[in-house]
């Protein structure tokens, strides 16, 4: 007889699904099936049970080898560097749990450490419209059950976020969308012909690096004022019907994503996108929503919010803290060579920083904490694998819309292993003895 | 635990009736007690003022959309951060402060217990995570009803018994205090981008008004006897004209009575109220009617209401009336935040300047005054500032300072730019009370304690009560040299005990304390329909499951006070 797990929640991307079923071996120690998931989040949980996972930390040699060392030593490396430097820099968060976030807080705290998260390289420039203009939003089940017009713009949940349409914006019959699909109207902007796009009734092909004009058009089309004949390498007629589409809707959003939030004009883009949904409300009932990536980069944005102000890149090192953006964010500091030591948690910079600041992070005291072997466990001196959470540990996360939801443990980790808390936890206590803190 | 004397201050406990007489307080194992042995550590207070702790009973300090304001005011932290010292954090902002700036700031004006006012119950699990990490105070929170679907479909049919279960169900489900209702029906509308002006207006599809919403949660509130009653924040806030809603909103409660076994004597809390006693037409005819207003709260005795009181700062309002934050952004074309919650609720956040330099936010300060000086019953009218809508809690010893000077008040008549609209459309000028520190207790301590049910275990300093003890550096007995005088005292204290534990001396934190989260567990009858209904709405219209929903565990709730009601019979 095999066990069966119900209401378990993903731990891979924003949409934070929590409706998977897993079936595990009669002893519980193997997961076995995952089902309702997409690709992806199954191959999260069954990745969890790779046989040649990394399961001790592992220091770098003088000559580039790796040895074997115990949690405890990793522990008192970990506290040293941070403890030790002048300005140390605690990165990523983005796929761990609330509670282990609280507890990389303390120690960037009493470190006076800069604290920062994916956003940075991700929906940052979304947070910084937000903190220019404001956001009209709402949380998925008011899409599920309410909209009935779907923009997704510079994102392809098909690939990027694949349940989150048949579970919110496209496919699903919710109160007053009980016809689905077809009660809906979707438009995708995308210079690409992407998979999204094939779903869509109209696909708005814009030109690359257009799209804060094409926003700014629709606001015009909006108002029925003079447009030139193609905007952003769209026809102005098409322009004029997808503003018509929009105000003929009883409940719209737009979704974006990375197209928009890191092409060029960043957040100036976001704040247009905000301002044509706060136009579109004086017609009818609009929202605007971010594709968050990792499935609690949310969660660290709330918890650097309620703890220090600031949703990303925050400074501590003053003893109070800062937050400027392009000199508190992680790249600038480590293209400025400002930070003399770095820990990376549940993120990958290696993978997705431009290379200079990569072969910044190989240069100073490094730790990565990581499940996986990752190009950023590649050029970090210490690799520090632990539990996977959502899988061998709970904890709360938050989905892209805000909404907390506490993540399950299905299966034990491997004997020994730590997870994040735990370790973060010897950390901190070993910093407290270091900095002589009661 | 150690013992406490806290000898020769003047004590003001209207739990009984203590007027400032010279009297020791002891302390013992977290409660009070009429004596302690000779080993008890003594505290002179000797010239000072001795209260209970001051329990909160509205503030926004937890949850999604107080994470907005921080989140989207980066402006709000500028020059407010106070470094990590002792045991405490880093700490900064000022309508908007972090978690541990809050849990702060209340204790050392002398506040142990707080209520957040508005839950979005689908968010709980976020709101219980700020609370956790909110030092020293007690706090419990107030999930939203008012535009709820289950509350909206049980009671287009008046189906009290369905909606006693429901509220029972998610009370439990959400750790919450208390039934709020905000903008009853003009929520829901709102997702629809509509609202709800009056009491009589439907709510769009279901078919209901928000009087039915009112009424029916009173009803229900009494058929489970909870500590607390319907606590509202009534349609049509903020606009010209709407103390007639109010009124009508009021008079819903007419030959109601509570019911229950925890003291509460209303079955109404109309929570800020200043919000909703305007008189006029349009911003140039704005008017104080805070007398129409409490001339029906002085006779009513089932009903009970917070002030509200407007400080003059910037500010960052936020509240569950999705369409009010709207109408504000249009009007001052401030950043607006919003969200809309699934089956639930919605919220909006926009900053407000409440400059002394326009007329209407100085007749607003006059109103909040007004209602506190006008009030008969100061155990029925408690002293709030809808943190931070009308202004910080942090203003609480400025407002007290306006409630108990005359003169205070006068200068800052003097100080305001349109002196002459606010002598003309409000009666603020021609007040001369001052409210005395037994009132100030009264509209502080003992008053919201019994409102909310808990006037057996705080807001007074009997025997066999928690040991939330404050000492203020004010001396009663000598005149008042200057108005200031009484803000500087009540800002920070000179000592504070919660539940037995010192948290503040001079002024200063000294201890984290042993914080609570105070939620309520009401038993009910099995109520299969319900239990059927709510799987339904989790399986077809919910974007989460029934299962991931409870807020459980030592994340969110490390130290739970549950108060039991048992509903069953």
């Amino acid at each position: 007889m095999t066990k069966t797990m119900t209401d378990v929640v993903c731990p891979f991307c924003g949409t934070l699904c929590d409706d998977l079923e897993v079936s595990l071996s009669d002893d519980g120690k193997q997961i076995l099936e995952v089902y309702n998931a997409c690709v992806i989040g199954t191959e999260k949980f069954l990745h969890s049970q790779a046989k040649d996972r990394v399961t001790r930390p592992r220091m770098r040699q003088e000559d580039g080898s790796w040895k074997e060392v115990s949690y405890d030593e990793a522990v008192e490396y970990t506290a040293k560097i941070l403890a030790n430097a002048k300005k140390p820099l605690m990165y990523g968060w983005s796929s761990t749990n609330c509670e282990a976030q609280s507890v990389g807080h303390e120690i960037a705290e009493m470190c006076g450490a800069c604290v920062d998260n994916t956003a940075a390289v991700c929906h940052g420039t979304t947070l910084i419209a937000v903190q220019d203009i404001g956001i009209p939003s709402c949380t998925l089940g008011e899409i599920k059950n309410r909209a009935d017009r779907i923009i997704f713009w510079g994102c392809n949940p098909a690939h990027a976020h694949p349940r989150h349409m048949s579970r919110y914006s496209i496919y699903p019959r919710g109160f007053f969308t009980g016809k689905g699909h077809k009660s809906r109207k979707i438009v995708v902007v995308d210079p690409r012909v992407t998979d999204t796009a094939s779903l869509a009734d109209i696909h708005l092909q814009v030109e690359q690096g257009r799209d804060y004009e094409l926003l700014n058009a629709l606001r015009v089309a909006l108002n029925n004022e003079w447009l030139p004949d193609v905007v952003a390498g769209i026809p102005q007629e098409k322009i004029r019907e997808v503003a018509e589409v929009c105000k003929s809707g009883r409940f719209g959003i737009i979704f974006f994503g990375m197209g928009v939030t890191q092409s060029l004009s960043k957040n100036h883009n976001i704040d247009e996108a905000i301002a044509l949904t706060k136009h579109l409300n004086e017609f009818t009932k609009f929202s605007i929503m971010p594709m968050r990536g990792h499935y609690n980069v949310t969660g660290s944005g709330e918890v650097l919010a309620w703890q220090f102000g600031f949703p990303y890149s925050v400074d501590l090192s003053r003893g109070f803290a800062r937050y400027n953006p392009g000199d508190t964010s992680t790249i600038d500091l480590l293209l400025r060579g400002e930070v003399d030591a770095m820990l990376t948690i549940a993120s990958d910079p290696g993978a997705h920083f431009p290379i200079s600041a990569v072969k910044q992070i190989a240069k100073i005291p490094s730790v990565a904490i990581d499940p996986h072997l990752t190009p950023t466990t590649g050029v970090s001196k210490l690799h520090v694998p632990v539990a996977f959470v959502g899988v061998e540990v709970g904890g709360n996360a938050y989905r892209m819309d805000n909404v907390p939801i506490d993540t399950r443990k299905v299966v034990d980790p491997p004997a020994g292993m730590l997870t994040d808390e735990e370790f973060l936890t010897k950390v901190r206590d070993r910093v407290k003895q270091l900095k002589g803190v009661k | 635990m150690s013992e406490f004397i806290i000898k020769n201050g003047h004590v003001f406990d209207p739990t009984q009736g203590i007027k400032g007489d010279k009297k020791d307080i002891a302390i013992k194992d977290g409660k009070i007690v009429d004596k302690v042995s000779g080993s008890a550590k003594t505290i002179d207070a000797k010239g000072k003022t001795v209260m209970a702790g001051a329990v909160e009973i509205h503030a926004h300090v937890a949850g999604p959309k107080v994470n907005v304001g921080r989140i989207y005011r980066p402006e709000d932290k500028l020059f407010t951060y106070m470094p990590k010292k002792g045991s405490q954090r880093m700490a900064g902002g000022f309508s908007i402060p972090t978690t541990f700036k809050t849990g702060y700031e209340y204790a050392k004006m002398g506040y142990t217990t707080a209520m957040e006012a508005a839950m979005p119950p689908l968010f709980s699990r976020h709101v219980h995570e700020e609370i956790r990490d909110t030092p020293i105070i007690d706090e419990g929170a107030y999930p939203v009803f008012g535009n709820n679907w289950f509350v909206l479909d049980y009671l287009k049919n008046d189906e009290i018994e369905n909606t006693a279960a429901y509220i029972a169900w998610l009370l439990r489900a959400t750790k919450g205090y208390a039934v709020k209702s905000v903008n009853p029906g003009g929520t829901e509308a709102w997702a629809w981008g509509l609202n709800c002006l009056s009491i009589h207006d439907p709510v769009p599809y279901f078919d209901i008004t928000p009087a039915e919403i009112t009424k029916g949660l009173m009803k229900a509130n009494e058929f489970l006897g909870l500590p607390h009653s319907l606590h509202i924040h009534p349609n049509n806030l903020g606009n010209p004209g709407n103390y007639e809603t109010t009124l009508d909103t009021l008079r819903l409660t007419e030959g109601m009575k509570a019911k229950n076994k925890f003291g509460r004597e209303q079955v109404l809390h109309l929570t800020h109220t200043q919000f909703h006693s305007y008189g006029g037409t349009n911003w140039g005819d704005f008017e104080s009617k805070a007398k129409e207003i409490m001339d029906f709260v002085n006779k009513a005795k089932n009903v009970t209401i917070d002030t509200g009181n407007v400080t003059l700062d910037e500010t960052t309002t936020m509240t569950a009336d999705g369409p009010f934050e709207h109408h504000l952004t249009e009007l001052n074309h401030l950043k607006w935040a919003n969200v809309d919650v699934e089956l639930e609720t919605a919220a909006g956040v926009v900053p407000y300047i409440y400059s002394p330099n326009i007329s209407v936010c100085a007749i607003q300060w006059a109103i909040g005054l007004e209602l506190g000086l006008m009030a008969k019953d100061p155990m029925r009218c408690y002293i709030t500032t809808d943190h931070p809508n009308a202004g910080p809690f942090t203003r609480y010893p400025r407002v007290i300072k306006w409630l108990m000077s005359a003169k205070a008040r006068e200068a800052q008549i003097n100080a305001f730019k349109h002196k002459d609209k606010v002598v003309n459309q409000t009666s603020i000028a021609g007040i001369d009370r001052e409210l005395s520190l037994y009132e100030i207790a009264q509209m502080t301590r003992a008053g919201p304690a019994k409102s909310l049910g808990l006037s057996s275990m705080i807001g007074g300093l009997k025997p066999g009560m928690d040991a939330d003890v404050v000492v203020y550096n004010f001396n009663p007995d000598k005149p008042v040299a200057k108005p200031d005088d009484i803000e500087a005292a009540f800002q920070r204290a000179a000592c504070v005990f919660k539940s037995g534990v010192q948290v503040v001396a001079d002024g200063e934190i000294v201890s984290n304390g042993n914080k609570r989260t105070i939620w309520v567990d009401a038993k009910t009858k099995e109520n299969p329909q319900v239990m059927r209904d709510i799987q339904e709405k989790f399986l077809k219209f919910y974007s989460m499951t029934q299962a991931n929903y409870e807020s459980i565990g030592h994340h969110f709730i490390p130290n739970p006070y549950a108060i039991e009601v048992d509903a069953r019979s």
